[in-house]
């Protein structure tokens, strides 16, 4: 232990993504020392994957649209589930948070009077989205880097040091928040350049750790996606909420077999894109669903006049929210009438002439022609659902963004739960990065700064975090002593294997339409792969190894994936991103239910080892009642469908 | 029709089955010491170079170092040398090469080796932070900004930039002479000036920063003397060259006499 660095900080940022970077900002503003740490590069985050834009009622393509309109669209798109009070938050404040991108210089597509443009998605019913081009994220992730650049030479000047108040600890990795008593006291990291092991000591930590994609085969997610952040707040005794929904995006690219998954953004659809299927039909119209029924267009010629005339027609159903288009894509292609490489056609090229469409959607026409040898303005793109995004997280206080039971861990974006219910509507995932990593970086400051005697790392608890991360390159020799030193004596297992046994699991299992049965076997298959992961073991030193590194990721991914399929299994009625053939309804008793994940042992770890046991153990809650002036934002006609006479009545 | 080009469309005699054996060389090694390592690796249809060192990981070399993230071209992470070109190995469809060819991966020459294909690009962080950031205009407020699109244009062309670093590895001022690193900021830094000096709002003229001299004076830009290779490197088809670092030149001449803008101004025209 004793050779284990230390280092003592106010704040520590776990990821460096939209969220983590604007708590960092936020921290640093604030006049805490903050550490960011992140797994890859500095400013190479999921984050620069997102495409069409930033939703913020900025009205200015609409100027009908405000944070109320916003709001409804929010809870709608997650059919009522969501925390209303995030979605309140996040509504006001989204606009801000625009704004000031562009004072640390963020440069958004215009309008013709030279304000931010705003561009139309699923579910929101204004255009609503700041965007440029379809690499949003990518801008937003420069500028957010290009922001802690000028707070370092702030710092620069007035320091003599770039890093005096605010580091960059790039490709690092946290495997363990650790503890003082209940309080949060650090975290237990390993530089993935050395693979020497460090200690970021500090009162706060902020998981802003991203989502849990890379469980499942067909994915958009990066390698990154390994639930850490998920897996080390449950493993510090939080809770997370809502993870039985997952969001499958609806057009991934399905061919060829190497890009499978990689996202075609919604910005397509947003656009004036349509989706075909094999008959050349535009599906979508038969799959309107009842609470949608008198906001979407009920022809084509409708659909098609909304584009230019939105106040006297209504939308296509293309722009429904991302859990019911794919719902269809999938019922399309299950009954027959997908495309050759199972999935149906997205078509700009009949819709929009050449020129705007490599205007509007570059990136799109580079990675089609570059990687698919399609050009999509001359055909259709072939597209299907892919593993996008998690609504659920861990459990936070709204407005701080602290998790609840935890003093001093906060959490962020897609690592935190409740803002988007069951399904998040596109564009609103940046928006939460900037408006709740804010908050959970101006929190966490405060709570850094309102302490009296800091917390302590405690010795023994880096000696373990240390000895759990070595275990990859003893996994052979089986070095335990304890009851399962039998059982990890057997052979070592190929951690590239079980990361595919996984990923295959989890999306045959629990993947976009869920039945009993295949749970229960998914539960079944988690448990064994528990066990095997155990023995993971890994090959060569301890400098820069992606295969220890996968080794240690397992772990995340398989808490994270049980905490999906219990959650899952448990939730018997179809809402958002959780879709039960066995219980297609949607079921009004369910909208105020959280289904709550905690460790089942906190204390040791003798239930990883056994098959039988779970690691997870779930318990219901039931949600906070929606504030009265909120809920009068709504027709009492469409309450009524979500929620309970009871409720109504109230 | 070739036969990489029949397994790309699925319509050669093989289909799915078009997989074939490929013969990699790619780069072992760490700091200074390491060489070529032989592999014989299946490749299937559509497949990029990435796909191929992934297969390498899971069934070859468990440990083999190499830098990715999204797969999608556009993070910027995978950067690295096949056949001696800079390339993004996400990018690289394994169809460009003949089936026989023997397909050689490095690491980026101009940064040292970590592990295998994994480099050391602190220097691009280095030269990142020596740029004097955006400097908002005091007098407006957030939400006040108004641009005209025509004129936003020109610096989010270079915003499109992924940082991949290649146009920094390719730049012969740097890739075998350390010793201009510390006076030359590379094509990519150099561009982000560009980028800030066009930027409609910034108000660094207004807090004494004059972004074109020091481009000249403190960051190198004389010793680019526009062969275009960043440009030719470059995954988004930015046009480094001719649109920001000429056009830099142009402006940081008016204070200093540069003959490479005079040289450059030909060439542009002559190939307009």
């Amino acid at each position: 232990m004793a050779h284990v660095d230390r280092q003592a900080w106010d704040v520590v940022v776990v990821g460096a993504g939209g969220a983590g970077l604007r708590a960092a900002i936020e921290a640093r503003e604030a006049g805490m020392r903050t550490a960011v740490i992140c797994k890859s590069l500095f400013g190479k985050a999921h984050t620069v994957m997102a495409e069409g834009g930033i939703a913020a009622s900025m009205g200015n393509a609409n100027e009908h649209d405000n944070w109320q309109v916003h709001f409804r669209d929010t809870m709608r798109g997650g059919k009522f589930l969501n925390h209303w009070r995030m979605a309140e938050l996040h509504a006001r404040e989204a606009p801000d948070r625009v704004w000031e991108l562009e004072t640390w210089g963020a440069l958004f597509d215009r309008t013709p009077d030279g304000r931010i443009s705003q561009r139309n998605f699923g579910g929101h019913e204004y255009p609503r989205l700041a965007h440029v081009g379809d690499r949003t994220g990518l801008e937003l992730i420069r500028t957010l880097q290009q922001k802690i650049v000028s707070l370092q030479q702030e710092d620069e000047r007035e320091f003599g040091a770039y890093d005096a108040r605010l580091k960059v600890f790039q490709e690092c990795t946290v495997t363990r928040v650790l503890k003082d008593g209940d309080r949060v006291s650090g975290a237990f990291c390993y530089e993935r350049e050395s693979g020497r092991f460090f200690v970021l000591e500090a009162p706060a930590v902020v998981l802003a750790t991203g989502g849990i994609g890379k469980s499942f085969k067909v994915t958009s997610n990066s390698w990154e996606y390994t639930g850490d952040g998920h897996a080390l707040a449950l493993l510090a005794g939080a809770s997370l909420i809502n993870m039985e929904f997952v969001q499958f995006h609806p057009t991934g690219m399905v061919w060829p077999p190497s890009v499978k998954g990689i996202l075609v953004t919604e910005s397509v659809r947003g656009d004036g894109g349509v989706l075909r299927n094999s008959d050349g039909k535009r599906f979508m119209f038969d799959y309107v669903p009842d609470v949608f029924k008198e906001k979407y267009a009920e022809t084509e010629d409708e659909g098609d006049r909304w584009y230019e005339d939105p106040d006297h027609n209504r939308r296509p159903p293309e722009l429904l929210p991302r859990d019911e288009v794919a719902r269809a894509i999938n019922a399309e292609v299950k009954a027959g009438r997908g495309s050759p490489h199972g999935g149906v056609y997205l078509d700009v090229s009949t819709r929009m002439p050449a020129e705007v469409i490599t205007r509007r959607l570059p990136s799109m026409h580079h990675q089609f022609k570059e990687l698919a040898d399609v050009d999509i303005t001359a055909e259709p793109m072939e597209v299907g659902p892919t593993c996008h995004y998690v609504m659920g997280g861990v459990d936070v206080d709204p407005d701080s963004a602290a998790a609840i039971g935890v003093p001093g861990l906060f959490a962020a974006g897609e690592v935190a739960g409740g803002m988007h219910g069951s399904n998040r509507l596109g564009g609103n995932s940046l928006s939460d990065l900037l408006v709740f990593g804010r908050r959970a970086g101006l929190h966490a400051a405060r709570y850094a700064a309102s302490m009296t005697g800091r917390p302590v790392a405690d010795p023994l608890q880096i000696d373990t975090a240390e000895a759990e991360a070595l275990r990859p390159f003893s996994a052979e020799t089986g070095t335990d002593t304890g009851p399962d030193a039998v059982r990890d004596r057997a052979p070592a297992e190929n951690p590239y294997t079980l990361h595919q046994e996984l990923q295959q699991a989890m999306n045959d299992l629990v993947g976009i339409i869920r039945r009993e049965s295949e749970m229960y076997e998914a539960l079944k298959r988690l448990a064994d792969l528990r066990v095997r992961a155990r023995r993971a073991g890994v090959e060569g030193h301890r400098q820069y190894n992606p295969g220890w590194h996968l080794a240690l990721d397992l772990r995340n991914m398989l808490l994270v994936s049980e905490c999906v399929a219990r959650a899952a299994l448990e939730r018997e009625e179809s809402r958002g991103g959780h879709t039960r053939d066995d219980h297609p309804a949607m079921d009004r008793g369910w909208r105020n239910i959280n289904l709550v994940c905690r460790l089942a042992d906190p204390q040791g770890d003798s239930r990883a080892a056994d098959p039988a046991l779970g690691q997870i153990r779930l318990s219901r809650r039931e949600t906070p009642p929606i504030r009265r002036d909120l809920l009068e934002l709504f027709e009492k006609d469409e309450l009524a469908k979500y929620l309970t006479d009871e409720e109504l009545s109230r | 029709m070739s036969e990489a080009q029949a397994a790309e469309q699925g319509t050669g005699p093989a289909g799915r089955s078009g997989a074939y054996q490929a013969h990699f060389r790619v780069w072992r090694g760490e700091a200074g010491a390491g060489g070529l390592k032989d592999f014989t690796v299946e490749v299937h249809e559509g497949e990029v170079v990435l796909d191929i060192i992934h297969r390498l990981q899971a069934t070859q070399a468990p440990d083999l170092a190499v830098r990715w993230n999204c797969k999608a071209g556009k993070c910027g992470s995978c950067s690295a040398e096949i056949n001696g070109r800079p390339r993004l190995m996400c990018m690289t469809r394994m169809s460009v090469f003949d089936r026989a060819e023997t397909i050689t991966v490095t690491p980026m020459r101009t940064f040292p080796v970590i592990r295998d294909l994994v480099t050391d690009v602190s220097f691009n962080y280095a030269k990142a932070r020596e740029i004097p950031a955006f400097v908002p205009p005091p007098e407006l407020a957030p939400g006040e900004y108004r641009m005209q699109q025509e004129d936003v244009g020109r610096s989010q062309e270079f915003r499109k930039c992924i940082e991949c670093f290649l146009c920094q590895d390719t730049c012969h001022v740097v890739r075998d002479h350390e010793e201009n690193k510390a006076a030359f900021a590379g094509p990519r830094f150099l561009m982000r000036i560009a980028e800030l000096d066009m930027h409609p709002l910034d108000a660094a003229p207004e807090a004494g920063i004059d972004r074109k001299t020091s481009a000249q004076d403190e960051h190198g830009l004389g010793f680019c003397n526009i062969t275009k290779c960043c440009t030719e490197v470059c995954p988004e088809h930015i046009k480094i060259t001719d649109n920001a670092l000429i056009p830099l030149k142009e402006r940081a001449a008016d204070r200093k006499y540069d003959p490479l803008v005079w040289l450059g101004n030909k060439i542009r025209r002559r190939t307009e």
